[in-house]
């Protein structure tokens, strides 16, 4: 058994902090204020390789292995959770569906665009009344006239209205319920494809979350991603990857957390002593600091199988559920160590603990995870 | 043109540096390492040069095993190759001993520009590039806040007290790079990758033609005697204010001559 990471992962892991600690944090917040998606910033990510990061070489991406990965969007989310999920949904969803299921065609025309930052990726598989729940998705995609013809909406889309392509769920066959679905690719500028109003959310204030629309959107046979009927199939283990991304946010958020109680509670003095020096918030640092190692374990254990290509499945849905209920409590208690100082927008525990709500939501909620893990142990199908 | 930046690896900024007390020496072992953030600099202003007027640039680092990862670190952002002196015989060398280990390795491929820090951030003796410059026999150009070539003319803006002076040598030459000049580029994930594949040359102190007497704490004439700690600040006036502490500040201002 071997806990060390290779030269490489180090060296790729301080370069992503590097460029967390140098361009994201603090510089975020006016954006997550405004409410505004932070281009400038995300400019910088393609040139640098993050949004290329398991993209093959030869389509112009880093290549990089999954540990790899999970160490990146760690060190992006600790500085600030919005860029993060901007970049991981671009790279584990829509990019990684067109690099594992797209034709060598498809993979030619749009992975050099997407690993180069050139334009961004969304996917869209939740509506607005179905998400893990396949049978209920009502997108529809007929083929009519020698074009496949898509009407329905997609909810809660990162991406939606910064992204220049989109990969979408919709159903090909009504009446076959298990090989229904299938995957597409739109551009943007399709006649009858645009994003709705970006949604005010509860946090990632500077990530961008829209509705696609489809209304009678055209799309050419080439459109079609991977097998006519497999889109569902292909789009669980799409989702297996961005699990670990998600999971990996999770970590990263409950590490910037940690690491704003650390600074906090040798700042701040009540008593006369430093809040370090109280037994009570020393528990809560301890408690936080041991869930936020087992959840990065539990992470790179998950990334690890994949690239090794052993089943991840259950191993990612743990590492998810862990990871993100690590950052909603991690962040709980840094809004608790700074009391009022916490619940202000000076300090940016606020922003964090908002956050972190969603790695307990996206890519499928934990009560889905409890799901897909209790079935996994119980050996139901 | 052939540029050599020569570049320290020292820990990383957010490590508490500790001295041997038997050797007077930092210690460097088990302490995490990074590119000197101001041989960063020199790097970046190199590398810039070389996108305008093509060329290469090797980065040459003389310290030991564990200073790979600094070097892998200067050829991510794009450096071409490496030189590495590392020899347990060119440790404890002092300034003047460093100087004669990089001119050695220096010179033994053509070069034009060799750019260095003003100081490294670690032991700031800012000896090493005047020394360097006489060694080569080459134009020392120092505290450079800016750097332009046109043909075989380098010009620099000196940062001086109240400005700058502008002053230009032909090639070949030596120039030192002040903290301000640029921001040094993020390495990409491809070229992290790509460092792996870059040549890193090694060379001992007896491939330089350096003995004991040159290099090395035998060949050392500067010594360390003694390292201590900074004096400690007396302690600060505290004046109460009892309705007159306005005028006791100023009076104490006053005392200071600053008011």
């Amino acid at each position: 058994m071997d806990f060390e990471l290779t030269d490489d992962q180090k060296r790729i892991r301080r370069a992503a902090r590097e460029f967390a600690e140098g361009e994201l944090g603090d510089a975020i917040a006016p954006y997550d204020e405004r409410q505004t998606f932070p281009h400038e910033i995300v400019k910088k990510l393609g040139p640098l390789g993050f949004l290329g990061v398991l993209v093959p070489d030869e389509y112009g991406g880093a290549g990089l292995d999954y540990v790899s990965y999970a160490l990146i969007v760690e060190e992006l989310c600790r500085g600030d959770a919005s860029v993060g999920i901007t970049m991981w949904a671009h790279n584990s969803l829509c990019t990684n569906h067109i690099t594992v299921f797209g034709s060598e065609a498809q993979k030619r025309r749009y992975l050099p665009r997407l690993a180069s930052g050139d334009v961004l990726g969304a996917w869209g598989l939740t509506e607005a009344g179905s998400g893990s729940d396949a049978a209920a998705l009502r997108t529809r995609a007929e083929w009519r006239d020698g074009e496949w013809v898509l009407n329905g909406s997609k909810a809660f889309i990162t991406n939606a209205s910064v992204g220049g392509l989109a990969v979408v769920l919709a159903r090909t066959d009504p009446e076959q319920r298990s090989r229904s679905i299938s995957a597409f690719i739109l551009e943007r500028g399709t006649p009858g494809f645009r994003a709705g109003q970006p949604y005010r959310k509860l946090g990632l204030h500077a990530s961008d979350t829209a509705e696609l629309i489809l209304e009678d959107a055209r799309v050419p046979a080439a459109g079609l991603l991977g097998e006519r009927g497999m889109g569902f199939v292909h789009a669980l283990q799409v989702l297996e990857g961005g699990r670990i991304a998600m999971a990996a946010m999770g970590v990263g958020i409950a590490e910037a957390a940690l690491g704003q109680s650390v600074k906090y509670m040798n700042q701040r003095t009540a008593f006369g002593r430093t809040l370090a020096e109280f037994n009570g918030l020393q528990g809560m640092i301890a408690e936080v600091a041991a869930e936020v190692e087992v959840a990065r374990l539990l992470t790179l254990r998950a990334a690890y199988l994949k690239d090794t290509g052993r089943p991840a499945r259950h191993a990612a849905a743990m590492a998810k559920l862990f990871a993100s209920e690590t950052a909603m409590k991690a962040a709980s208690k840094a809004v608790q160590i700074h009391g009022g100082a916490g619940y202000i927008t000076e300090f940016p525990v606020e922003r964090i603990f908002r956050d972190a709500k969603l790695t307990e939501i996206g890519e499928g909620t934990s009560e889905i995870q409890r799901l897909v893990i209790a079935r996994e142990i119980l050996q139901l199908s | 043109m052939n540029i050599v930046v020569c570049a320290k690896v020292v820990p990383l900024s957010s490590v508490t540096i500790r001295i041997d007390p038997a050797t007077r020496r930092m210690v460097r072992k088990d302490v995490s390492q990074e590119l000197d953030p101001q041989a960063a600099k020199a790097v970046e202003e190199a590398l810039r040069l070389t996108e305008k007027h093509g060329g290469s640039v090797t980065v040459v680092v003389m310290g030991g095993e564990d200073a790979t990862i600094g070097i892998r670190g200067a050829l991510a952002m794009g450096a071409t190759a490496a030189i590495h002196l590392s020899d347990p015989a060119l440790a404890g060398s002092d300034a003047l001993g460093t100087a004669k280990a990089l001119a050695a390795a220096i010179r033994k491929a053509p070069f034009d520009l060799v750019m260095c820090a003003t100081e490294s951030s670690d032991s700031y003796t800012g000896l090493v590039p005047g020394q360097l410059a006489q060694l080569l026999g080459v134009p020392p150009l120092t505290f450079a806040t800016s750097v332009t070539v046109e043909g075989r003319t380098v010009t620099i803006k000196r940062q001086s007290e109240g400005g700058y002076d502008v002053v230009s040598a032909e090639l070949p030459l030596l120039v030192t790079v002040t903290t301000g000049i640029n921001e040094p580029r993020y390495p990409t994930l491809k070229g992290i990758m790509g460092a792996k594949k870059k040549e890193i040359k090694r060379y001992t102190a007896a491939e330089l033609g350096l003995g004991p007497a040159e290099v090395g704490e035998s060949g050392a004439r500067e010594k360390v005697l003694t390292v201590g700690r900074p004096p400690a600040r007396p302690a600060g006036t505290i004046i109460q204010d009892d309705g007159e502490g306005g005028k006791k500040i100023a009076a104490f201002l006053a005392d200071l001559k600053l008011i």
